[in-house]
């Protein structure tokens, strides 16, 4: 942790084991206002089999890296700068045709509201045959076979007969469940899940993860899980980023952030949500600030005009030098590792109750 | 921002013993028609929203109202500030039937009940400046405050944590957390006994919502205004609330003091719901007190055709035939505490811990775990 500046400048080299491999990613936007950096300098890996868990708030560039890993961004206003690899693929510079063999094939995705993702023409049953016939060349009797039994998997009752149906015939949860369904119908060896359960009422969204969870058993699928809700994240992650701004703040295992994080927007976001055994009648403790705008990101450290330890640090650094997240577990903040870890078990961790 | 919020000291007015009922709702219902045939278009059903609701908010309370979309809790907050016409019920007001009271009658009533909604982007008039929003509702009932109403939206502005300069700007130039904060100064202007807050956070970022449950704590405390506060998320609910009422499909299923509903439970559906919120466990133990798993099946059924007799038992893993035939009333089931009401035929334990087996309905759950366990 101690050469966490030293390493940083130099991109680090792609993991071997890492399926997914993703380096030094600059996504930005040209719009009316001026360019939005929405990613700046991400890199990160992902095994075959496990899950990361992204965490952020919404601007925080979540969603748009990811969006990014399967080209789905419009190319005629987004500049992308850094590489993606994907089983060794690039996957930044790959032809629009490479990248549709890869997209529900190898790698396939679960968005937030199902009832946009899904198309209101089409019956559910031949939208999840649909890639299985594209990707395996299965026949179309083949092909609705599997989507029936994909639906069945996913715990549709009835799947043989809700498979005619369209996507407004169904629920809310049971739609999400159809996008389940549709994700892993090529058995992919990555999943994007891209806050799949925010838009689902709490004993529905149990049920999701819980299933999501018990898939990924059996599929051995990697998972990118994307979320702003940390208590969803604990349930469903092996690893965890927490991102800011575009760029990623902390990372770690889940057990590592979430007992013994090190990033004081990290101590921020545990500070501020309020939990179902935490201390009644205590105020909250806030983050003070608004997230900043991506047009003109503050300059160093993008935390700093909402970061309270800026004094411990001393002098002008934290407005002057970006700090750097080293690989592995690792935190970008000018703190030394001693006081990380001091201000957290003496001021941090009391408060959490 | 303001962090360290100045607030007036409580107003002489607030002479209302706290503990006194300040708002009392007996059977309230609201059915919407549901309209179909052709050529002439008929009441062919009614989706029940809200089928015969009872509570009370006490004077300076925070009364909870929790509960998934669609259990007509955002409808119930429209029916008790008259936004809507009840469709059957008694809503009274410091013991006044203002059920069905004209706008005329209302109108010296309305300025004590303000609300505050869910979305402010929507909720705020883009056209208007923030001295206009927040003056408007003195406007309207032609309150002049001392010193005229420029200096008293200054003042709700400060309370509010906001910059009094900003009073000439307009609402695109704030941020989703300040904008909410322009509600609440708004709901504050007339200064009311009652706000009803429909989901005030759910729209904000987690650090955003923090900021904005505290400002409402400390209103609701120094102010002693009394608060409906209707959310889905029930940490947010057990953080800001006193009491709670839990909601289902358009009944409140079980009501009480905090305490009792978020650590002795006794209605199977609070404890799926409890046990549903996805938690950090922040503690280094692993095992230490771990929570019940109940996962349901399906999702909550329609409000047009509701299950017969407990709404609650078509998911329900205690469901007998006397559920199907017998409405359980609301009532306090031996063991309770005081107060704590349960509309069950078959409470369950009132404790959260772990059970020997978890429950779960779901088949597809139920089959996937099975075939990992058997491996």
């Amino acid at each position: 942790m101690t050469t966490l500046t030293k390493e940083a400048g130099a991109p680090v080299p792609a993991d071997a084991d890492a399926f997914l491999s993703v380096r030094d990613l600059h996504v930005s936007f040209k719009t009316e206002d001026g360019i939005v950096k929405a990613v700046d300098g991400l890199s990160f890996d992902l095994e075959r089999g496990r899950t990361l868990g992204i965490v952020g708030e919404s601007g925080s560039g979540k969603s748009v890296t990811n969006l990014t890993i399967l080209g789905l961004h419009d190319p005629k206003f987004t500049t992308v700068e850094g590489e993606i690899l994907l089983d060794g693929q690039e996957l930044t510079t790959a032809r629009e045709s490479d990248l549709e063999k890869v997209r529900g094939n190898k790698a396939a995705m679960i968005f937030q509201d199902p009832l946009t993702a899904l198309s209101p023409y089409y019956t559910v049953g031949r939208q999840i045959a649909e890639p299985f016939m594209k990707h395996t060349g299965a026949s179309k009797r083949a092909a609705w076979e599997r989507a029936v039994e994909m639906l069945g998997k996913v715990g549709i009752p009835n799947p043989k007969e809700r498979a005619k149906d369209y996507p407004h015939q169904f629920s809310g949860g049971m739609r999400q469940r159809a996008m389940i369904a549709m994700a892993l119908v090529c058995d992919p060896d990555l999943l994007i899940a891209d806050e799949p359960t925010t838009a689902l009422d709490v004993t529905v969204q149990a049920q999701i993860l819980d299933l999501l969870r018990d898939l990924q058993q059996e599929f051995g699928t990697a998972i990118v899980f994307i979320t702003h809700d940390l208590g969803v994240i604990a349930d469903m992650a092996d690893d965890i980023m927490v991102m800011y701004a575009g760029g990623a703040v902390e990372r770690g295992t889940m057990n590592e952030v979430l007992r013994s994080p090190q990033h004081p927007y990290t101590w921020g976001l545990l500070n501020s949500m309020p939990r179902l055994d935490s201390d009644l009648d205590e105020p909250l403790n806030p983050i003070p600030g608004t997230p900043p705008s991506l047009l003109t990101p503050p300059s160093g450290c993008r935390f700093h005009p909402r970061c309270t330890f800026q004094d411990r640090v001393g002098g002008t650094r934290c407005v002057t030098e970006r700090p750097l997240l080293a690989p592995d577990r690792a935190s970008a903040c000018h703190l030394t590792a001693e006081q990380k870890r001091t201000i957290f078990i003496e001021e941090i961790k009391p408060r959490l109750g | 921002m303001k962090e360290d919020l100045v607030l007036p000291a409580p107003r002489e007015a607030a002479a209302d013993s706290a503990g006194e009922p300040l708002l009392q709702v007996a059977g309230l219902t609201k059915h919407f028609p549901v309209k179909g045939g052709f050529p002439i278009r008929r009441t062919v059903g009614a989706v029940q929203a809200v089928d015969g609701i009872d509570l009370t908010v006490h004077v300076g309370e925070s009364f909870g109202l929790v509960g998934e979309s669609g259990c007509g809790k955002s409808t119930t907050g429209r029916l008790i500030t008259r936004l809507m016409e009840p469709t059957a019920g008694t809503i009274s007001y410091r013991g006044k039937d203002i059920t069905h009271a004209s706008r005329k009658q209302l109108a010296p009533i309305r300025s004590e009940i303000q609300m505050i909604f869910q979305d402010p982007y929507s909720s705020l008039n883009p056209r208007q400046t923030v001295g206009k929003i927040i003056s408007g509702p003195m406007e309207i009932n032609d309150i002049v405050p001392e010193g005229g109403r420029e200096k008293r939206v200054r003042e709700l502005l400060e309370i509010v944590g906001l910059n009094p300069e900003h009073y000439n700007r307009f609402p695109h130039e704030f941020s989703g957390g300040q904008r909410q904060r322009i509600g609440v100064a708004r709901a504050l202007a007339l200064e009311p006994k009652l706000i009803v807050a429909d989901e005030p956070v759910s729209a904000l970022d987690v650090s955003i919502q923090a900021q904005v449950v505290n400002l409402l704590q400390k209103v609701q405390a120094e102010l002693g205004i009394a608060f409906l506060f209707i959310a889905h998320d029930l940490a947010v609910v057990r953080h800001f609330s006193q009491r709670v009422a839990v909601m289902y499909l358009g009944k409140i299923i079980e009501v009480g003091d905090r305490e009792s509903i978020y650590t002795r439970p006794r209605h199977p559906y609070t404890h799926a719901l409890l046990s549903a919120v996805p938690e950090v466990n922040l503690s280094d133990e692993t095992d230490g007190g771990r929570r019940e798993r109940i996962r349901l099946a399906g999702d909550v059924p329609s409000p047009i055709s509701p299950p017969s007799g407990c709404r609650f038992r078509t998911r329900c893993w205690k469901a007998q035939d006397k559920c199907a035939a017998e409405e359980p009333p609301l009532i306090q089931i031996s063991g309770n505490h005081e107060g704590h009401l349960t509309a069950c035929h078959f409470p369950e334990e009132p404790t959260i811990e772990g059970r020997d087996e978890d429950i779960v309905l779901d088949p597809a759950l139920a089959a996937l775990e099975e075939g990992i366990e058997g491996q």
